[in-house]
């Protein structure tokens, strides 16, 4: 029988197996930040033992640092020691800190891809479930906890049971305007939130072999929403085009070698997957959600469901929504472009194709916050800066932001946020918040149209990039 | 960690359907750099309404339930990876979760923390929440060794792996089993 992508990633990164047990499994990166990491360098630091590989470790602020004057002294005590501590683990252990303020600082599933960190056939951790953001390269990449972290810190392995496999494949032509983020709201809200657990997922079919890198991460990114730990796209030419040349992507004949060895990772043809889901293209819309969990999501002209399950309506209740009801023309007050999931370049070409010569609605406070320095800096030489001012959004400073509003970039009580992150949690984006998850280009026509809109009827004659 | 072979308590029904980190510890309690105190603000903006008083409708707050075991809805602690959330579940005293689905990352993390995940059968799950609301008083009995659940509603079984198992039973961590996989981990690394 084959082997899957997933198959031969892992398999080539088992140390030991232990009869009747986990597997010991080698990790080749480790990214780390200030929330999830300063507990596991405490243990390592009590139990007096040594960080194994700082090498293969790279180091960001993120989750806790403002999008406003980051050139000051940051404001929160609590967050600025949080950071602090981070600075000095890092000068400790010699691990490169991309920090505050850094060229190439930016939230960890963003900068690792722009830097050439993230290359296929590798496995890498993070303690941030979003990690299966790196899936996108044909990557084992996962979120872990921070027992994990310690564990990684002191032996660059891991013990991991090995997951089920799952396949979802996509084919078909995608309607004009439905983009990547649609199409995995768009699963997740067909196979639900836990569909995924206990399994790797492969994205398969002609549509995610067509999407650019940018997307493939944005749909990589969201596997967790749907109980997966992670995410994968075999690795093709555009894979291939995007890591070369950057940073820390292997460079002249050490590149090819490695570019040979990726081309033999694409799942054998023979080979069976535990589960296996197939979805045609044509079928999916632009998407939005109407509750507090991703898998509630429907197509921007449906109607709530219905359904007497007192956690579905204890979850409309939260979002003072009924059931059987449209979205279009619900006033939004806030909208949010940012995080993990659509922070990157494209999103913002996206959301500036649409707001170019519209003004944003007076009553939306919109919060555009770009990915790393890196999106911030090409957002400017590529003249989108110019397009979101005239059309009266300002941008912020990179971060994760409102996603998790652990800074202060949060959505007051019983406010609306039409957000391009991943999680529509209770309070997620502040206490009392509600999100409303969508895509960069529903987002931007609802900070115009300051409510939300029937994107459908304009998509025809709209000018993408 | 702490071991974990048997326990006996009344259990605390919290019937709720995907219980996410978000929701057992929200992510404006990550700041600290150690994990202490958050137990403190476990389920926090379901037990405390905004202007800080207590939420008396709430499970936790309930004072006809108590108990360290806490059985709750399908798939619980989806969501971040935040170990928070299991320090929080520990920190406030909790020592088992039943549910009938748990999320892969926080299975993992509760384990690694001595919170013992017990997954049992839907049906099983709707039995038992239903017989703890009616009757408060009742208790339940995880053993680990036997890999059982004994209730007034019957008994199930559950399954947790080996390894993990032991780890449970005797207390261990994986850091020091992987440390004493040092040389093979280094011979592997030569390999690469």
């Amino acid at each position: 029988m084959g082997k899957t992508l997933f198959d031969k990633v892992w398999d080539a990164h088992v140390v030991d197996t232990i009869e009747n047990g986990p597997q010991i499994l080698y990790i080749d990166k480790h990214l780390i930040h200030e929330v999830t990491s300063p507990q596991a360098f405490n243990e390592l630091e009590e139990r007096g033992i040594p960080i194994a590989r700082p090498n293969k470790i790279v180091a960001t602020a993120d989750h806790n640092t403002p999008t406003v004057d980051q050139h000051l002294p940051v404001k929160d005590a609590l967050s600025k020691k949080q950071l602090e501590q981070l600075s000095e683990n890092c000068a400790k252990n010699n691990i490169p800190l991309y920090g505050l303020g850094h060229e190439k600082n930016g939230i960890v599933h963003v900068i690792a891809p722009e830097l050439g960190i993230t290359q296929p056939g590798m496995t890498m951790v993070c303690g941030d479930s979003h990690t299966s953001t790196h899936g996108a390269f044909g990557t084992i990449a996962f979120g872990i906890g921070t027992s994990q972290v310690a564990q990684v810190f002191a032996s660059q392995c891991l013990l991991l049971q090995k997951p089920k496999s799952l396949r979802v494949n996509v084919n078909g032509k995608l309607k004009k305007g439905v983009l990547p983020k649609d199409v995995i709201l768009y699963i997740i809200a067909k196979l639900g939130t836990n569909s995924g657990t206990g399994y790797f997922c492969e994205y398969a079919g002609n549509v995610f072999e067509e999407m650019s890198m940018e997307g493939r991460m944005t749909v990589c990114n969201m596997s967790i929403e749907m109980g997966a730990r992670g995410g994968m796209i075999a690795p093709d030419q555009t894979t291939f085009d995007y890591v070369q040349g950057r940073e820390e992507a292997p460079k002249g004949e050490e590149f090819d070698k490695k570019v040979a060895y990726w081309k033999s990772l694409p799942t054998d043809e023979d080979a069976v997957f535990d589960q296996e889901y197939s979805f045609d293209a044509a079928d999916i819309e632009p998407m939005i959600t109407y509750g507090t969990n991703p898998g509630m999501g429907i197509k921007i002209t449906e109607n709530i469901p219905t359904s007497d399950d007192s956690s579905f309506e204890k979850s409309l209740e939260y979002m003072n929504f009924n059931k059987g009801e449209s979205l279009i023309d619900k006033p939004i007050n806030y909208v949010f472009i940012g995080s993990c999931t659509n922070s990157r370049i494209e999103d913002f070409r996206v959301a500036a194709a649409y707001v170019k010569g519209k003004q944003k609605a007076g009553n939306v406070n919109a919060w555009l916050v770009p990915g790393s320095q890196k999106v911030a800096r090409q957002i400017a030489e590529e003249g989108l800066q110019n397009i979101f001012e005239e059309a009266g959004f300002a941008l912020r400073q990179p971060g994760c932001s409102a996603c998790l509003a652990m800074n202060d970039d949060k959505i007051p009580e019983g406010e609306y946020c039409v957000s391009t992150s991943n999680r529509n949690f209770e309070g997620r984006q502040g206490q009392g918040s509600r999100t409303i998850l969508a895509s960069p280009l529903v987002a931007a026509a609802t900070a115009v149209a300051g409510k939300i809109i029937d994107i459908t009827k304009e998509i025809e004659s709209l000018e993408l990039v | 960690m702490e071991k974990f072979t048997k326990l006996t308590s009344r259990a605390i029904p919290l019937p709720t359907e995907n219980i996410d980190t978000d929701q057992i510890i929200p992510a404006r309690f990550l700041k600290a750099t150690d994990k202490l105190g958050f137990g403190d603000n476990v389920f926090r903006d379901w037990r405390f309404h905004k202007d800080g008083n207590i939420n008396q409708d709430f499970a936790l707050n309930n004072p006809t339930y108590s108990g360290s075991i806490l059985v709750a809805g399908d798939n619980f602690g989806c969501g971040s990876s935040r170990e928070h959330a299991a320090w929080a579940l520990v920190g406030y005293g909790l020592k088992v979760i039943v549910s009938s689905f748990f999320a892969d990352i926080f299975k993992g993390n509760a384990l690694n923390n001595g919170l013992l995940p017990v997954q049992v059968s839907e049906k099983f799950l709707k039995k038992l929440l239903a017989h703890l609301e009616e009757n408060p008083t009742s208790e339940v009995t995880i053993n680990l060794e036997e890999q059982t659940i004994e209730t007034e509603v019957g008994t199930n079984s559950f399954k947790i792996n080996t390894y993990k198992k032991t780890c449970m039973m005797n207390g261990y961590d994986d850091i020091d089993f992987l440390i004493s996989n040092k040389d093979k981990i280094n011979a592997f690394e030569a390999t690469l």
